[in-house]
């Protein structure tokens, strides 16, 4: 293998990689915009991928699977939203119990599951005369079809954050809840309604790796990507585009200590997994000398909204 | 008369152990100017939440052209022509001002054209007299902007009952004259509007029409024609006020506080105090006058040792304290009332208790090697609420629910009682009743007679002539000017605080 295809190979395996934290960061991304903290990312990615597999296996058709997954993430995003709008619990603790939850339950329900080939997984579908574009064409779009979706939905995101009108009042909803209801817009609605949106991603993310990336079902898959897509939310600033590129990063990690191990280096496969949380940190500290300690996190993020409180 | 416009009927509001509203009546008339009065905790505010659907009433009805309407949300007083700018703003304030007006579109398209919003904001502006600039963030507005900003966008939103909370508590006497203004001609437009105030003046000039609440009920709703400032002040308080003590001449003592040439930054991290002298003597009040924002907070805070003195120093009794810690500087009898009550005065989720105990909780007589002595606690607390006369349904309340009046009492009381050598307040009665703002004057007073050193740092130029022994005018981090305060020319004042008095030649001036 030739530099230049080792390079491509692994800068696509890094986009296949990086593509369920992104699909989990942007669900992050939309619900922490709302002002809701939703630390419940990695169980509910665990809910996302069991419940896909399984249905893709009943089924034998993997979009049935996809459908299913976006149904539960959206589900269990549900009960965080009843706990921390309506009943105003802490959101820290609500995500907590939320990912100790979705992770016992994915693994009770993926049991009977475990090393169970997926009948159709997705799989690469190169974008026709794209694919001859030199180096971008191999490394974007030679994918299977969720990872294109993703792309559109960044671009989604973007246009309809800083676009349009309902956009703008997602942001304010995030930055000043009390402004946002004064001028009419029904913060609890909208604030279920982008929790559960935000769920119905992290599903996805979690498909991504059970019908996709490594199409079978493993206890605990996920392996942090959920909480990896948390910090990313922060690296990103809330911005839809650096959320795809924190992705990728990681997701290069993941696939050049993948290569490394192929190619016979002789590196700890625990040094390799560390890599990526390693990379988290520095990433945090990094963001927070950039901004000086002063995130421009929404406003309001993490606080309950309460129409009489004074 | 006009057929009524809005007719609010037996309204009761209540919260947790208190009626905020108790059968209150309201009629606005089409273009009328209404004035609501009452003192703190009267139940102004609460009232007009009600109208504006952001609370719920337990009874009542409000009936808009004759027809009954039931709001569930702001939104559906809003599709009735009424909008409400509260107490606190409430704008987004990482937007610009072109789009926290375009939230408030009735039909707004999907995509933002932000070119087209920007013009319209231009056109509102010209018709009514509000010139803002759209590409503003709201972030960077005066107070006096931000307002502006929440009347175009409510003029946007094409209502016909603007409410305002309070509006002139926060101005400057010259923006509150140009708010006047654009209110007047407002109506001239059919604009109804209703505004909160603590000021009688106000109400003598602008008002149509006024009605007062006492303790959640109507006292009085009337023609504002038929009513001079002593029968409002009968309905409000309920009896007349007692007249404050005139200053006395105490002899003024040593020099307490000793302010040389300090150079300060302020949060932006440029210099918001210029090469600044000031001294003060025991028994003195130094009124500082100035518009928000030209050093008043940073002076405080460098002599309270909450902000870095880059240049210059402080003395205290002849002991230096530039950049001390705090505590070392409240332990030389240096207390503090900010400005911020609620954010650094006190802890809003704390107990009366807990807020009182804050700073003497180190005290022997209060806490022992490892455990706080909660009698004497809680005795000492009662002794102070009683004392000063703070109401509140209980000790173990948190703060955050009492008025405004309450909070400024119980904070005095809290640093009055560690019997200060140099007290230093900032606004001490903004959003104040006329009562309350006697009592909080008489405080001031009975400490001074005490031969506390009194930095009073105030817009409010009456309450500055009514209490200091000498004015300074603030502006831009130097102190422009000084008067004896028997002396003092309220215009020259005014113009000095607006920066168009002659300066001294960029000489440091001592007063
Ligand atoms: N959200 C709330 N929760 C509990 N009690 C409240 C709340 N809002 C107001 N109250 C209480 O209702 C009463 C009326 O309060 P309100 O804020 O309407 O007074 P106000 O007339 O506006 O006073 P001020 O002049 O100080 O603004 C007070 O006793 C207050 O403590
Ligand atoms: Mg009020």
């Amino acid at each position: 293998m030739s530099d230049s295809t080792l390079v491509i190979s692994i800068l696509a395996a890094a986009i296949t990689a990086g593509t369920p934290i992104l699909y989990a960061a942007l669900g992050e991304l939309l619900t922490e915009r709302a002002g809701i903290l939703n630390l419940g990312v990695e169980g509910i990615m665990l809910i996302g991928a069991v419940s896909g597999f399984i249905i893709a296996v009943v089924t034998g058709n993997s979009w049935f699977g996809l459908a299913a997954a976006m149904f539960a993430g959206g589900a269990i995003a549900l009960i965080h939203a009843v706990l921390t709008v309506t009943l105003r619990a802490n959101q820290v603790v609500s995500g907590l119990a939320l990912t100790l939850f979705g992770t016992g339950l994915s693994g009770y329900l993926g049991k009977s599951y475990i090393g169970i080939p997926v009948p159709s997984p997705f799989t690469i579908q190169p974008l026709g005369f794209l694919t001859d574009i030199p180096v971008l064409g191999p490394v974007l779009f030679r994918h299977d079809i969720l990872v294109y979706a993703s792309y559109g939905l960044v671009v989604f995101l973007w246009l309809f954050l800083y676009r349009t009108r309902p956009g703008l009042f997602l942001r304010a909803l995030g930055e000043n809840p009390a402004a946002a209801d004064s001028l009419g817009s029904n913060v609890f609605a909208l604030r279920y309604l982008y929790i559960v949106l935000g769920g119905m991603l992290c599903g996805v993310g979690g498909a991504y790796l059970s019908l996709a990336y490594a199409p079978s079902w493993l206890e605990n898959m996920t392996a942090g990507r959920g909480w990896i897509a948390v910090a990313l939310v922060i690296f990103a600033l809330w911005n839809p585009w650096r959320a795809l590129v924190g992705s990728y990063l990681f997701g290069g990690i993941d696939a050049l200590g993948f290569h490394l191990q192929v190619s016979g280096v002789t590196v700890s496969p625990f040094f390799l997994n560390m890599l990526p949380y390693l990379f988290t940190i520095l990433v945090l500290v990094f963001v927070m000398i950039r901004q000086h300690g002063r995130l421009t996190a929404p406003g309001a993020l993490g606080l309950p909204y309460d129409r009489e409180e004074r | 008369m006009a057929t009524p416009f809005i007719q609010m009927q037996g309204i009761v509001k209540r919260f947790p152990g208190v009626i905020a509203n108790d059968q209150v009546d309201l009629t606005i008339y089409p273009g009328e100017i209404h004035a609501l009065l009452g003192e703190n905790g009267s139940g102004k505010s609460t009232l007009m939440s009600v109208l504006d659907g952001l609370y719920q009433p337990n009874a009542g009805r409000i009936i808009i052209d004759g027809e009954e309407h039931k709001f569930g949300s702001p939104r559906d007083a809003i599709a009735c022509g009424i909008g409400m700018i509260h107490q606190h703003f409430k704008l987004v304030e990482p937007f610009t001002v072109a789009e926290n007006i375009t939230m408030g579109a009735k039909n707004g398209d999907f995509w933002l054209s932000t070119e087209k919003i920007k013009q319209e904001i231009i056109g509102f502006g010209a018709k009514y007299g509000l010139h803002v600039n759209p590409n503003a963030y709201v972030w960077q507005l005066s107070v006096g902007e931000k307002q502006r900003v929440e009347i175009l966008r409510i003029l946007y939103q094409g209502s016909r009952l603007l409410i305002m909370d309070e509006p002139t508590a926060v101005l400057t006497p010259p923006e509150t004259a140009e708010l006047f203004s654009n209110l007047r001609r407002m109506t001239e437009q059919g604009c109804a509007v209703i505004f909160i105030t603590h000021k009688l003046n106000e109400v003598m000039e602008l008002a149509d029409r006024v009605t007062v609440l006492r303790a959640g009920r109507v006292t009085g709703s009337m023609e504002r024609s038929q009513l001079n400032p002593n029968q409002l002040v009968q309905l409000m308080v309920g009896r007349d006020l007692a007249g404050r003590s005139k200053p006395i001449q105490t002899e003024l003592g040593p020099v307490v506080l000793n302010v040389d040439q300090i150079e300060v930054l302020n949060d932006m991290g440029r210099l918001g105090l210029r090469a600044l002298s000031l001294s003060l003597r025991e028994g003195e009040i130094l009124g500082l006058a100035g518009v928000t924002g030209n050093g008043q907070r940073e002076l405080a805070e460098a002599i309270c040792g909450l902000r870095h003195i880059e240049k210059g120093s402080i003395h205290l009794h002849g002991e230096d304290i530039t950049n001390l810690n705090p505590s070392a500087i409240l332990d030389q009898g240096v207390s503090y009332v900010p400005e911020d009550r609620l954010g650094m005065g006190l802890v809003p989720d704390l107990t009366i208790i807990e807020n009182l105990l804050l700073k003497n909780y180190q005290q022997p007589k209060y806490s022992g090697r490892w455990l706080l002595h909660a009698k004497a606690i809680e005795e000492n607390a009662a002794a102070l609420v009683e004392k000063y006369n703070v109401k509140t349904p209980s000790l173990h309340q948190p703060v955050k629910i009492l008025s405004g009046g309450n909070l400024q009492r119980l904070l005095l009381a809290r640093e009055i009682a560690t019997i200060p050598r140099l007290m230093i307040v900032v606004y001490p009665a903004r959003g104040l009743d006329i009562g309350a703002t006697n009592d909080i004057h008489q405080l001031l007073l009975d400490l001074k007679a005490n031969h506390t050193a009194i930095l009073l740092i105030s817009e409010d130029l009456d309450e500055l002539v009514a209490l200091s022994d000498r004015i300074g005018v603030l502006f831009d981090g130097r102190l422009a000017g000084e008067f004896p305060a028997n002396e003092v020319d309220l215009d020259e004042l005014g113009l000095l605080m607006a920066g168009s008095g002659q300066t001294n030649g960029g000489e440091p001036n001592a007063i």
